[in-house]
């Protein structure tokens, strides 16, 4: 039984690694078509403001060193080798090789972006409940207005809109960046890095609620005018009681999937935030890289939030299979 | 005494139709049972006759949109929602229909347990499995788990383990092969003899003849007529009302006749006797107001002809 399980288990995992390589083999083709037919030139993009110095046999000189002058499915092929080696180039922007670029922002994004996650997901989940146990009261209204104004509101307006409130007006914390400006990243205190985090996850945990709540409310709508809580009611059940054994069981799950496969929307959301604060993560590199031509960066970027959010979705799906007994029992029967 | 009473219950639905227009559906009207310490009361009627509705509003789990007026009294005192929601689960308990009424992630066994009032809320739950030859494995099982039969004997022990004194049964047999449906009604049989009362709510009027000792005829969301089973033997002729009689004669050991024309709509309910348009003893006078319930020969009835 055990080894039916895992094995079960396991063909899931192969067959979600498979769709995994596929889609980022095609992902990686159309941005490598993609950035290669944009007005970019990846030579100009790379000697800069040194272009004049340069005469159009040292620029075939360099084309051909960089096998430019190749057709585009061997180029592709000759970056794809590379990215498998674990080589993904070098920023032109920073200097340094991507993966070390991607993995420092990446750290920094990290922290923003799950305490955002966790944050919008609980006080969502709450303002859910709240609203579907008081379902028609004023408290419902100004959660379900609250919500449907949030899901129509973009990122980066909310982001100025709180730095002009609690930056600048109120002066409560730093207009933007990671860290203080002028002092050494040795006297960076713990303190300065959550004092400059605050501002932006308030701006995507404002944004992260709606979604998981409004759905919460729903699904516990439903759950509460369902067939089992009348029974439940007609056994005596009520209040708080009722909720706890049968309406939180029944709406945590598809609060959970819900809140996992809600990666993209947090990376996208991320992305627009970081640029608003100036937030040195993941988010801002990609503009920076997208604005400047910084090709390397760029389909690293591309290739590391195509896996977190294919990750995110990814835990969405095993958590149903974990956590729901209908999935769960019947790999045991 | 009557250990419930219900007294000229109705029971409508407030609903917006066509936009703003707002339609107010009488699904049960004048309803009038009552009963007794000791007894079992079958509820018969064709399905969409207010049945479970009379279900859920004693025991006070109707929506918010229902209109309710009449009286139901539980040992001679009026229910009010406060004294319902006090006596639910507690000296009511309710057997519903189907594995939808338990909690899909929840394990049969605990759920049993909630309905356990006093005591050991494991052993009692073990003790009335191993009665309804539920194995020990049951317990642990989900809802999704359960066969038809397993599912109703597992709704059949939550009402079984809560000191209940009024069980109200809707449609508890449906699906059960002929030795458990058995099983369950001498179980009620049972829990009737030990001085509580039984509401077997049932569209199959034979197997609610097998345990009942009065059997209530719904139509169109009313009593038509109470009656003792004694009354129903050879063609009918003890039974009071033109629906009962015709139901009797419908069924296929008897005389196999099928009654023409369906229940009227709880939205087009016609102004006189509810059954009137399908009665072949029917007068102009049936048609003018709806006849009242009254006493016939030890039991009672709807209808101005009966004799």
């Amino acid at each position: 039984m055990r080894k039916t399980k895992g094995g079960k288990l396991g063909l899931f995992i192969l067959m979600k690694g498979i769709r995994m390589t596929t889609l980022l083999i095609a992902i990686c083709f159309i941005s490598f078509l993609l950035v290669k037919n944009s007005p970019i030139d990846p030579i100009q993009a790379y000697i800069g403001a040194d272009m004049l110095k340069v005469g159009p046999e040292q620029r075939e000189k360099i084309a051909e060193y960089w096998g430019l002058d190749q057709p585009v499915i061997v180029q592709f092929l000759n970056w794809g080798s590379a990215v498998l080696k674990g080589d993904l180039g070098t920023s032109m922007i920073f200097r340094r090789p991507v993966i070390d670029v991607i993995s420092e922002r990446f750290l920094n994004s990290l922290v923003l972006m799950v305490a955002a996650w966790v944050l919008s997901g609980v006080i969502g989940f709450i303002m859910g409940v709240i609203a579907a146990m008081k379902k028609g009261t004023w408290i419902d209204r100004i959660i379900k207005w609250y919500c449907f104004t949030l899901a129509s509101t973009p990122t980066f307006w909310m982001g100025l809109l709180v730095l002009i409130v609690f930056a600048v007006w109120l002066g409560w914390f730093p207009i933007g960046l990671g860290v203080p400006a002028g002092v050494l990243s040795e006297n960076v205190t713990m303190m300065d890095r959550i004092q400059h985090l605050i501002l932006p996850v308030l701006t995507l945990s404002i944004l992260g609620v709606a979604n998981v709540a409004l759905h919460t409310r729903q699904k516990l709508i439903d759950v509460l005018t369902s067939d089992y809580v009348l029974f439940a009611r007609a056994r005596g059940e009520q209040g708080f009681v009722l909720f706890w054994r049968h309406g939180l069981r029944n709406i945590a799950l598809p609060a959970i999937t819900l809140q996992f496969a809600a990666f993209s929307e947090l990376f996208g959301g991320a992305v627009l935030a970081e640029q608003v604060f100036s937030y040195p993560g993941l988010g801002q590199a990609t503009i920076e890289a997208g604005l400047r031509g910084d090709v390397p960066l760029l389909l690293g970027l591309v290739i590391f939030s195509a896996i977190f959010v294919f990750v995110g979705n990814l835990f969405a799906d095993l958590s149903y299979h974990i956590l729901d007994p209908r999935m769960r029992e019947v790999r045991k029967l | 005494m009557s250990i419930l009473e219900v007294e000229n219950l109705s029971v409508s639905f407030k609903q917006y139709t066509d936009g703003f227009k707002e339609m107010n559906h009488k699904v049960i009207s004048s309803l009038n049972v009552t009963l007794e310490a000791g007894e079992i009361l079958a509820v018969v009627g064709a399905s969409g006759s207010g049945k479970s509705l009379l279900a859920h509003a004693i025991l006070g789990l109707l929506p918010s949109n229902a209109n309710v007026s009449g009286t139901i009294k539980y040992k001679g005192e009026e229910l009010t929602p406060t004294r319902q929601s006090g006596l639910r689960g507690k000296e009511i308990a309710l057997v519903p229909q189907s594995v939808n009424y338990l909690d899909p992630l929840m394990r049969v066994g605990s759920q049993v347990r909630t309905s356990v009032e006093n005591g050991d809320a494991v052993a009692a739950q073990r003790k009335v499995f191993e009665r309804y030859r539920l194995g020990k494995e049951v317990e642990n099982m989900y809802p999704f788990q359960l066969s038809g039969g397993m599912a109703r004997r597992t709704l059949l022990s939550t009402a079984m383990v809560s000191d209940a004194k009024v069980i109200i049964a809707d449609e508890p047999t449906p699906g059960l092969d002929p030795i458990v449906i058995k099983e369950a009604l001498d179980n009620f049989r049972e829990f009737a003899d030990s001085g509580c009362a039984v509401m077997l709510i049932t569209h199959d009027i034979e197997s609610a003849l097998q345990i009942a000792d009065k059997i209530a005829v719904f139509y169109a969301g009313t009593t038509i007529e109470v009656a003792s089973i004694e009354n129903f033997v050879g063609k009918g002729e003890e039974i009071r009302h033109p629906y009962t009689k015709a139901l009797w004669r419908a069924l296929p050991q008897n005389e196999f006749i099928p009654i023409p024309g369906s229940q009227p709509h709880p939205s087009s309910l016609p102004p006189g006797c509810l059954f009137a348009p399908r009665c072949e003893m029917a007068t102009p006078e049936c048609r003018q107001a709806p006849p009242e319930m009254r006493e016939l020969r030890d039991g009672m009835v709807r209808c101005i002809h009966a004799t």
